[in-house]
């Protein structure tokens, strides 16, 4: 296989203060194929954020990552500087946050943000730039774009500024879109609107997607594979269907069962019992050991990564169903 | 069916919305008053909520579902239309029956958060309202036990304050405010919305043991048709302020009749939806201040034609105790269109 558009080892991301040392992502590993989505889930506070904000060099003090290596395109950004990071952003890395304005200005106009953003990697004229722009904009669904372009973000309803922050992060033709909850605050009719759009995109540009979400439905449709986090760690990795049809982690398989389709109508829910734990003080070894049935002595121990069978990996000592590889 | 404990006829509730900057302007140059513009938050709605019932009312943000439950709830007044309280006019209750009404309907919110005083202990959260209205039977103390471990809190930290729990205690706290002035009716606005999905199962399997165990009716109000399904008897549509179509839940999810009610069932994610083509349905959420004329969905609507910007559909029987307001159903032509389409 050709090189992959994103491959992540050993990451780890830690938070420094008084009460202690966060360790918000610890020692995380993926790989994502050029035109392939991954969806990373995992409840709040698991680490799915900050894993985006460091593959984009986005992480401020008092975080830092403390360790690993982020491949795009086979060579290590992990180590770059801020210089170097703001050249590839954009360029061969781009992000859409959870809040389109995060991205956007509020007092510019359309156009003349996207034109800077064009021009930032581009030695284009005004004129290029904002063609670009424009056929942008059409690109992700917004009618009448030329009219668009001269807009002000607060013109816009929530759904259209989402889809110009993925117009201009799309401007570039990045190797790699990280997506943190991008539809989370949308409505049903207009997330699946742009889902469309950002699955359409990917197999037409060879974009490789990192699709964070807490929600597991959004992801059953969207990715190719999935990563599910729990307190900084990846639990369990895999095919869609690998994970989903045969999940082996007990958090995964509560996450499953906490899922209302999942169960007739008007039947307990199986969830999972206890609370997400305290970061500053996660339980040694296994983090869900407090909240996990199968949990023994063993589970005192860092349980490392197992491979159960090609792509299907997970971090348990007793997982839910042995396979046979 | 049991007799219902609310019914709304006709209910409606006006907003008028200041002007904008723009439309102030012109006011002054053209010496004129123009009229304050008016959002119908909730426009003529017919809803009945059975006595040990759960209905689930669904649609888009804005669409008016808060609106709607704070009528039921009594925390505002409706601009036109009746509430009725077990078969009673809840403004022609006297005072004594209007403060039992008040009690008896509890909201629970999305944000447990902003609901709770974050200078009040949980015990005075939960025991403020049995103490004042002199519920409890037996010692308060006891009496405030039973809430919280009703709730799924332990006793042991009512002398805590909100912050030191989290958002699924803190959820628990509500409800456990709520139980204690003896509900009949709670009414849910995006009780699990804010919740991690673990925790949100946690809750909603708290509404479904409460409503076995204390026999409460919900208005269960969510944009997530996922949970709605789970919890519901019957489930309410609304778009724009109307109820666009009401059913028994498995009707709704087997036979969707109303146009919007068949696009938003399609593109709700599902876990056994794989690697699928979200084939969106097309347009925005038009203004509250500005619906379109006629069926507010026209303009989104794959099967709309003429009749459907000029005359509001009404809601209609398609089906025994099944309610659509969709044009197609009087129209053979178009429904025989629609059945091949979906074929
Ligand atoms: N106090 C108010 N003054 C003016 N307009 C209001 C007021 N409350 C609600 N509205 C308007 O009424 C309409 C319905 O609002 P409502 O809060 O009931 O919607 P909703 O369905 O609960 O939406 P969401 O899913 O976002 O909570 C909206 O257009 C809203 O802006
Ligand atoms: N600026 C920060 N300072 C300290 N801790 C942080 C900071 N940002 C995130 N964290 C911690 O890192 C962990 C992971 O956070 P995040 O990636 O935002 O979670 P998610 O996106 O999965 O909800 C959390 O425990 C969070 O509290
Ligand atoms: S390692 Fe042990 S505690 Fe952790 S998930 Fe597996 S069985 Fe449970
Ligand atoms: S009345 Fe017309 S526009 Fe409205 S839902 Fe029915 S067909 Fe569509
Ligand atoms: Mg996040
Ligand atoms: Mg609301």
């Amino acid at each position: 296989m050709s090189v992959p558009a994103l491959e992540v080892r050993g990451l780890s991301t830690h938070f420094s203060s008084r009460a202690g040392v966060v360790r918000a992502v610890d020692d995380v590993s993926f790989t994502v194929q050029r035109g392939e989505v991954m969806g990373l889930v995992g409840e709040s506070g698991s680490g799915k954020s900050v894993t985006g904000f460091s593959l984009l060099g986005l992480v401020d003090e008092p975080g830092r990552v403390v360790a690993g290596q982020i491949l795009l395109e086979g060579r290590d950004i992990a180590k770059l500087s801020d210089g170097e990071m703001r050249r590839l952003r954009g360029r061969h890395i781009a992000m859409v946050f959870q809040d389109p304005m995060m991205t956007l200005n509020p007092v510019l106009r359309v156009d003349t943000q996207m034109i800077e953003a064009v021009q930032a990697h581009e030695p284009v004229s005004r004129a290029v730039a904002r063609a670009r722009a424009r056929d942008a904009l059409g690109l992700v669904g917004i009618s009448s774009p030329e009219e668009r372009l001269s807009a002000y973000p607060h013109q816009f309803s929530g759904g259209m500024r989402q889809r110009v922050a993925i117009a201009i992060a799309l401007l570039h033709r990045p190797a790699l879109i990280v997506a943190d909850e991008p539809t989370t605050a949308l409505d049903v009719t207009i997330q699946a609107q742009i889902l469309s759009e950002m699955q359409d995109l990917c197999t037409r540009f060879g974009t490789a997607l990192v699709w964070i979400t807490h929600d597991l439905s959004v992801i059953a449709g969207l990715a190719d594979h999935i990563a599910v986090m729990y307190a900084g760690r990846i639990v369990e990795k895999g095919t869609v269907d690998q994970v989903l049809d045969n999940p082996l982690h007990p958090y995964t398989q509560g996450l499953i069962g906490s899922v209302p389709s999942r169960t007739p109508r008007g039947e307990r829910l199986r969830g999972i019992p206890g609370m997400t734990p305290n970061v500053l003080n996660l339980p040694v070894g296994c983090a869900f050991r407090t909240r996990c049935g199968r949990a023994d002595a063993q589970c005192e121990e860092d349980p490392p990564e197992f491979a159960a069978e090609p792509g299907h990996a997970h971090r348990c000592f007793h997982p839910v169903a042995e396979l046979v590889a | 069916m049991s007799a219902p404990i609310i019914e709304l006829r006709s209910v409606s509730k006006r907003y008028e919305v200041p002007q904008d900057a723009a439309a102030r302007l012109v006011r002054r140059i053209r010496g004129r008053a123009a009229p304050n513009k008016v959002v119908r938050a909730v426009d003529s709605v017919d809803l009945v909520i059975p006595k040990g019932g759960v209905l689930g009312l669904v649609g888009e943000s804005g669409c008016g579902k808060s609106t709607l439950g704070r009528m039921v709830a009594g925390i505002i007044q409706p601009s036109a239309g009746q509430v009725l309280y077990n078969g009673k006019d809840r403004n022609a209750l006297s005072p004594a029956e209007a403060k039992t009404a008040r009690l008896r309907v509890q909201m629970i919110f999305q944000d447990p958060y902003a609901s709770l005083n974050p200078r009040l202990r949980v015990s005075e959260i939960v025991g403020e309202a049995p103490r004042v209205h002199g519920l409890a039977t037996g010692k308060l103390d006891e009496y405030l036990d039973e809430q919280l471990r009703r709730a799924g809190l332990d006793p042991a930290y009512k002398r805590r304050y909100p912050h030191q729990f989290s958002g699924g205690q803190r959820q628990r706290i509500g409800i456990a405010r709520a139980l204690a002035v003896q509900p009949d009716l709670l009414v849910c606005d995006e009780a699990v919305a804010a919740l991690d999905v673990s925790i949100q199962a946690q809750i909603l399997n708290l509404f479904m043991d409460l409503r076995r165990d204390l026999g409460l009716t919900y208005l269960f109000i969510s944009h997530d048709l996922g949970v709605v399904e789970h919890l519901s008897d019957r489930v309410a549509i609304m778009y724009l302020g109307r109820v666009v179509e009401q059913a028994d839940t498995e009707e709704v999810f087997a036979r969707p009749n109303h146009p919007y009610t068949t696009a938003l069932l399609a593109e709700v994610p599902r876990l056994d939806a794989r690697n699928r083509r979200f084939t969106a349905i097309k347009g925005e959420i038009p203004s509250p201040l500005s619906p379109p004329a006629g069926c507010h969905f026209h303009p989104r609507c794959p099967h709309a034609f003429a009749r459907c910007s000029a005359e509001v559909p009404v809601l209609k029987e398609v089906a025994p105790g099944h309610l659509s307001a969709c044009h197609l159903n009087d129209t053979s032509q178009a429904s025989l269109a629609r059945a091949m389409a979906q074929a």
